[in-house]
């Protein structure tokens, strides 16, 4: 089963550089954040498979917080994005 | 034995799915199809590796806390994954809205 659990591992990992690969690509930073939402997705994915491999319960505890701060990552770019459209308007209003 | 097998063949359609998703992250030109490809498959994913991995759990409360950590990332990547869809919405209108008003003025003249 260990074995098993390594091979799962490797290919979310490789995933993980295709993540890459689009953050290097990506042609603006909405791109970037949908890169970041696969980073936080899989992370939680390994954390979770790492339980079982390491057989630690506390692992899964760490997977919730991933997931929550993951989600709070979007958001507070998302809000940023709009504050810096809102002030570069103002601007080109003025 | 059995629930071996059902964990291996779960497990490696979680995979399957994963790596579905992020091909499609890579490959797909627009950002709503990217949205589209990375936010269904890679829930999928997760959750068929964590329906995998609840007959190898010991105790209760862990099988009880990895589907709390699959429902949690439903909630979670729907809401945000709807928030950059209505950025973009929003920015690619203003570019559209900001291309159309000239054309109305030369209509006027």
């Amino acid at each position: 089963m260990n074995i098993l659990y390594v091979c799962v591992i490797t290919v979310l990992l490789l995933c993980l550089v295709g993540g890459f690969i689009r953050v290097l690509l990506g042609p603006d930073n909405s791109n970037r954040m949908l890169a970041s939402q696969l980073f936080g997705t899989i992370g939680v994915t390994i954390v979770v498979v790492l339980a079982f491999l390491q057989d630690n319960e506390v692992l899964v505890n760490v997977a919730l917080i991933i997931t929550l701060l993951a989600s709070i990552t979007v958001i507070a770019f998302l809000k940023l994005a709009e504050q810096s459209d809102s002030v570069s308007d103002d601007a080109e209003r003025m | 034995m059995l629930l071996n097998a059902f964990t291996i063949i779960m497990l490696l359609l979680g995979c399957f799915f994963f790596v579905a998703g992020t091909v499609g992250l890579i490959r797909f030109p627009d950002v709503f199809c990217r949205l589209h490809a990375l936010t269904k498959s890679d829930n999928l994913g997760l959750g068929l590796i964590v329906i995998g991995l609840l007959p190898q759990t010991n105790t209760l409360s862990m099988a009880i806390k990895l589907v709390l950590v699959w429902l949690l990332l439903l909630i979670t990547s729907a809401a945000s994954c709807h928030l950059i869809a209505r950025n973009e919405y929003k920015k690619q209108m203003q570019i559209t809205s900001l291309e159309i008003k000239p054309q109305e003025n030369n209509n006027d003249r």
